[in-house]
């Protein structure tokens, strides 16, 4: 069907898959926010929430009914439109993200080969990077527009954070980059999942520890977490948000972690790749399926990883975070993908 | 400078070590913490479900007990009150009328008995002064109210129920472990 120069079912297929998707992101990230909780208590000795429906499971919903329940506050000094603005960048940059990411391989439904991957975009990995930097607008707005100095300096940290970085984290993106010859990450993945070939962890150990470093700053997780430091800035850019905008801003943050872990396990773990199985050898459909399995459970496990040291390590002082930064993520980066092009060069000589 | 106790430690000023400085190694030691507290025991209480047993000198809600008869035995003395370092306890006496024999025990009893909870610090110094062993304090404890005037406690809470006819409620309002 072909209308307008439109393929009109793609159209439909497409529309199909990005409500799935953003939707089941909207999902695990509510539950991200109770696990979230579950294992900060079970790391700290207590049971964590366990009255809300069986072990707690409703809590989430509890959670969001309280939030859209509460009143709606805009102060009367902030700026009103950029106050409603902020959260809606941060959530709309930390969902956007989920376009380029492949999900799984293709399944085959009515005679149509229907990609799990909403845009397979050939700079994918350069979209989700200038996306993830529209993320920090959301704080900057956000701290700008509540008109309140403690949300403006946490803005200000937010920003610096993120552009700091960000650097030290193109700058270790690089060097996979140069290994794949790619930035289209569903090649990048199709190159770790060929039979034969390794994870790109096992070529750069070092790449993923400064990137996985990068993106717990990015998402302003502990220790990382300076923007929204509750002991020196109450809550720093959120600290004017109410309502369903509060639960924005936290929500977004879950998001952004969804999102990097399933970035960082595209990059480096194999995306959809079940280790030592041959997905070629199985129906294409029951192959899909087990992909999405693999990569949810990557994405899982990251996830308790970020949560792990976020109820392990205290926050970094400002002037750390600066120095950890520029002084030590950026020049072994640097080493990183200057040791990576020569060993490639080598190669090739 | 010599130390007070054996347990002070001198502050380390060296410079970080190599290792210190590469924070990744002593990140993951303290991981490795966080991580075998997964397998602790919770010491957690699930409270309205489970209930912590109080040791047996615990010091709860007052009772104004009666005697085997189930008569009164406070004679409105006014010694708790006086004993009271919060200044909790007032009190009215009133005189036992002919034909009240098998309500009070003497001639004289209290005909309003009020302790207010949130002056009261459970410090136990009435049921030290009582000289008619009138006034315990029991094994539970003042619920929560909504205003002010509920954590006035007159005779009619403090009263412990007649030990004959409502043997349930004389153990509740006693605490569970003391029987």
């Amino acid at each position: 069907m072909t209308l307008l120069a439109l393929d009109w079912i793609l159209m439909l297929e497409k529309l199909i898959l990005i409500a799935i998707i953003v939707f089941a992101s909207l999902g695990i990230a509510l539950y991200t926010t109770f696990s979230e909780r579950k294992v900060a208590a079970v790391l700290q000795d207590r049971p964590g929430p366990n009255r809300a429906g069986p072990m707690g499971l409703l809590q989430p919903l509890a959670d969001g009914l309280k939030l859209i329940m509460k009143e709606e506050i805009i102060p009367n000094s902030a700026s009103k439109g950029l106050f409603i603005l902020g959260p809606a960048m941060a959530m709309t940059a930390a969902l956007m993200t989920c376009a380029v990411i492949p999900w799984s391989s293709s399944v085959e439904l009515f005679g149509r080969k229907i990609d799990l991957q909403i845009a397979d975009i050939n700079i994918g990995i350069l979209y989700v990077f200038g996306v993830v930097s529209m993320g920090v607008y959301g704080i900057m707005i956000g701290g700008w527009a509540s008109n309140n100095k403690f949300s403006l300096m946490a803005a200000l940290r937010g920003a610096s954070q993120a552009i700091s970085y960000e650097l030290a984290m193109g700058l270790a993106l690089i060097a996979v980059l140069m290994i794949s010859g790619s930035l289209s990450l569903k090649t990048i993945v199709d190159q770790q999942m060929a039979p034969g070939a390794w994870w790109n962890i096992v070529y750069q150990p070092l790449g993923f520890i400064l990137f996985f470093v990068c993106a717990m700053a990015e998402c302003n997780r502990t220790p990382f977490d300076l923007p929204e430091a509750e002991n020196e800035l109450n809550m720093g850019y959120h600290q004017e948000y109410s309502s369903m905008k509060l639960g924005f801003y936290l929500f977004a943050e879950y998001v952004n972690m969804i999102m990097s872990s399933a970035v960082m396990a595209s990059l480096y773990f194999g995306g959809y790749d079940v280790p030592f199985l041959d997905e070629s050898t199985l129906a294409p459909n029951i192959a899909a399926i087990i992909g999405v399995l693999s990569l949810l459970t990557k994405i899982v496990i990251f996830l308790f990883l970020f949560m792990w040291i976020r109820w392990t390590i205290p926050r970094f002082r400002y002037d750390q975070l600066m120095n950890l930064g520029w002084k030590s993520l950026i020049p072994l980066a640097l080493v990183n993908m200057l040791a990576t092009g020569a060993v490639i060069l080598w190669q090739q000589g | 400078m010599q130390a007070l106790t054996n347990r002070a430690k001198e502050v380390s000023r060296e410079p970080m070590t190599f290792m210190e400085r590469l924070y990744l190694p002593n990140i993951v030691k303290g991981m490795a913490i966080t991580f075998s507290h997964i397998f602790k025991k919770q010491p957690t209480i699930q409270y309205p479900e489970q209930k912590r047993e109080f040791s047996p000198v615990f010091r709860g809600l007052h009772v104004l007990n009666r005697d085997a008869e189930g008569r009164e035995n406070c004679t409105a003395c006014g010694l708790c009150a006086v004993a009271c370092p919060a200044e909790a306890i007032t009190m009215e006496a009133a005189e036992r009328m002919p034909g009240e024999e098998h309500l009070y025990r003497e001639e004289k009893y209290a005909a309003k008995y009020e302790i207010n909870m949130l002056r009261c610090i459970f410090c136990g110094l009435c049921e030290e002064a009582c000289p008619k062993d009138a006034i315990y304090l029991s094994e539970t404890f003042a619920p929560a109210n909504f205003t002010r005037k509920g954590f006035i406690y007159g005779k009619d809470d403090l009263l412990i129920p007649n030990k004959n006819n409502a043997p349930e409620e004389y153990a509740a309002a006693r605490g569970a472990a003391r029987v």
